[in-house]
Formats: C-alpha cells, structure tokens, sequence
C-alpha cells in the first residue's frame, strides 16, 4: 500500500525518519511546482535519488565530480550504444578511464546532493510505493540514513517547526534502545557531541541547553536531529513524574479492582 | 451504582462518534453543531462538547464512553472529560497524515494529565491510502511498548477489540 501525503504536513526528515526506523524498501516520488524527485531505499538505506533537470547518468556524474573531463564525457556519450550505466560503469574501468571506486564516490555524491536538496522542500506532494526499485541498469550505492538526517536536521532553519515537534523542553533524553542503533557510525558536530555528552535521566533539555549556553532554538535542532535519526527517545524524567503524581493526588481516580476490569473485558466480548 | 469511564480523543474528523456509535447501547449523546469554519469541506457537523456512549455491565457497573471535540478551539473540555477515567483512545485518521501532528499534540497532552493507560486506534484502515498502524506508530513518535491497533470505526468488531486492547493494558 503507497503511502500519499503532503511535506507541509510530513517533511522530508519525517520520511526519512520513518524508512530507517521501518527499515522499509521502496521509491519516495516527491513533487511540485515544476520539480520532482525520485528517491529508492532498500532496508532502509538510501540506495538511489534523482532530480528532474539534474544529470542523471553516469556519465555527468563522472563529469561533475571531475573523474572525467567534459570531452571525454562527449566522446564516450557519442560511441556507447547503452543506456544502462552498468554496463557502461564496467566498460569505464576495463577501459582504464576510471577505477571503480571513482564511481562508487561519484555516485554516492551525487545521490547526497539529490537529497539535500529535498531538505530545503517544504511543500510538495509525496508517495511511498513500496518494494519499487530502480531499474537494473541502475548503479546503486547503499548509504545509511542517520548521518543524512542529522546533516538535514542542521539545515532547518523554521523554529515554528521545531517547536510543533518538539514543544516541551522539560522533557529528558536516553538513548534509543533499538540494538541496531549505530552512534559510532555516525559523523557528529562538536556541540551535537557535547548535547550527547550530558544524556542523563536528571538531566532536561532545557538543563542540557543552559549547561552549553545554547539558544532554544539550537537546542531544538540539535535534539530533533539525534531523535529523527532514532539515536535518542525523550521521555519525563523523574523529579517531574513526582511532581505530576502530587498534583494528580486530587483528580486521579480510586485504584480500580482487577475483578472489575475483568468483568468489562468479559462484557466487552460478550457484545 | 459504579460507573468508570473511557475517553475517545483524537483530531477533528478522525472517527470519535462513529467509533462510540459501534458499540454504545443507547444512542449516543452527541452535541453536534454545523460548522461555520473552513472545516467545512471536510463533514458538515462537529462534535462542539462531547459525545457520551454508554455499556451497561450488570446492574452494579455501567461504562461510560465519552467523545472530546476535535475541533482545537474546545481543548478547553478536554481536561474536564478527562478527569477520573479508566484510560483512553487516541482515534487517528490513517488515511490523512495532515493530522498527524495535531494528533501527536493531543496524544502529549493527554499523557502529561497522569499516567494513565491508553492505546492508539489506527483508524480508517478500510481505505485506499490509509498508514499501516506501525508506519503511524512511527510518525506519531508512539513509545515501542504503546498499543497501536488498526481500526474501523464502524465496524462493531474493530471498535471491541480496541477497547478490549486498552482495558488489557488497564489490567497491566
């Protein structure tokens, strides 16, 4: 089933927050106004993105990041006889142009730069089909998500958005317990670092921003970026969960008997 | 006489009176009103104070489902509605992901009242575009160990079945 919406109401962080989490294979078909992109992951690894009116074969890949000179690109594009740049990735190498892993580079920064350019998207409409994929001919690079969202969470620059997402500073944070969580793979700013340097149940956001002298508005990024990338959960921490249980000691209901939960549930399954 | 009670939230239009209708044994008390706002071109009459549904257990117990609006300008009744309840379900439309967020609001708000028990109702899972429920768990940044159940809200069977979930998570 595609998953259809609008980036004004779920951004491309979001998107990216849901593939790496779900570890979801598919293309992610963005557009708009005279723009549109096509992105591929696979298991949850960007594997593939393309913009229109940006060069899409290997060939001006080679080009822009310099692995070939531009008349080399023409004489190439002139004698080969196929589209797929698999087929012409290897008759590159063999013929001695370029080494095989100037193409994976070349490839992968090219994909990168298809993909910032999605962070600056706020409008647009989006679909998820899953299990779609590039064609074969296709070369493909699988690179992980979180990097790629916590260098896209640096680039937001609307506070209203960051406030939607992450309104209350009085929250805690731990770090993520899903075990494939990968924080030594990933390439993190000094201050980011110094955020995750005072993770703590005792400690708060808001207490974390003033030990660093940080604005609300970097601490929002940052937070949102390492809980988009699924390095950290938030949660309340403890001083406050006493506080909320005092003040809940007047309007919370009576302990409730097991017996009378059990009768709803067997009047529940009897409806 | 003992009554307990359930709270159905969720954002505007996201199922909350149908969801009660499915399995209330009276007809449901609903204050519904036309709308006045742009909302219009979504459904033609909103929930203003509350929807109120009710399952007789036997002649000691009697449940109460109570409906919020979903419109945000009557949040106030929120806190009203909430207090005292059993647990509650935060009704989510799948199928339009422009209110995940107001329903990621409503679900914060809620749990920052008490520790009480809920569980996320995935509705409308009956159409074309609808998010699989652990998509929305996702987008809605559900803890791992929330219930997020896949509902239709008029469909009786779907609608027992969240309640049944929610009062075993009560029973935790």
């Amino acid at each position: 089933m595609a998953l259809k919406g609008n980036l004004k109401d779920f951004n491309v962080t979001q998107l990216f927050n849901l593939v790496n989490l779900a570890r979801k294979t598919g293309a992610l078909t963005i557009e708009g106004r005279d723009k549109r992109a096509e992105v591929c992951f696979k298991e949850g690894r960007l594997v593939y993105a393309s913009l229109n009116g940006q060069e899409r074969g290997l060939i001006g890949m080679l080009e822009k990041a310099g692995k070939i000179s531009s008349e080399q690109s023409r004489v190439i594009r002139a004698r080969s006889r196929s589209n797929a740049d698999k087929e012409l990735g290897l008759l590159l190498i063999n013929a001695g142009y370029v080494t095989q892993e100037d193409i994976v580079r070349s490839v992968r920064a090219h994909t990168l730069d298809v993909v910032y350019v999605l962070f600056t998207w706020t409008d647009g409409s989006f679909v998820f089909e899953p299990n779609k994929l590039p064609s074969e001919g296709a070369i493909t690079v699988p690179i992980n998500l979180e990097n790629i969202i916590m260098e896209g969470s640096r680039r937001v620059k609307e506070y209203e958005m960051l406030q939607n997402e992450l309104p209350d500073l009085d929250l805690a944070l731990k770090f993520t317990e899903r075990p494939d969580s990968r924080l030594r793979d990933i390439n993190l700013t000094v201050e980011e670092w110094r955020v995750i340097s005072f993770i703590n149940p005792r400690n708060t956001i808001r207490q974390i921003a003033k030990a660093n002298s940080m604005s609300d508005f970097k601490i929002r990024r940052i937070v949102y970026g390492l809980l988009s990338a699924g390095l950290v959960d938030l949660f309340i921490p403890e001083e406050l969960k006493k506080v909320a249980t005092a003040s809940e000691a007047v309007s919370a209901p009576p302990p409730v008997k097991r017996s009378l939960i059990l009768r709803l549930i067997d009047k529940v399954k009897r409806m | 006489m003992q009554t307990v009670k359930i709270v159905v939230t969720g954002p505007f239009n996201a199922g909350k009176t149908e969801f009660i209708s499915s399995v209330s044994e009276i007809e449901v008390v609903s204050t519904e009103q036309k709308i006045t706002d742009g909302a219009q071109v979504v459904k033609a009459q909103t929930t203003v104070a509350m929807d109120f549904g009710r399952i007789t257990v036997d002649d000691d117990l009697v449940l109460y489902v109570f409906g919020t609006p979903g419109q945000k300008r009557f949040d106030f009744m929120w806190d009203i509605l909430s207090e005292g309840m059993l647990g509650f379900v935060v009704l989510v439309d799948s199928a339009r992901p422009e209110t995940f967020r107001e329903a990621k609001m409503i679900l914060d708000r809620f749990r920052s009242y008490s520790p009480t028990p809920y569980v996320i109702a995935a509705n409308k899972q009956d159409m074309e575009n609808a998010w699989p429920p652990e998509d929305l768990r996702i987008a809605l940044r559900a803890p791992s160990n929330t219930k997020v159940l896949s509902c239709v809200a008029t469909d009786r069977q779907s609608v027992k079945n969240v309640l049944l979930e929610l009062l075993y998570s009560i029973l935790e």
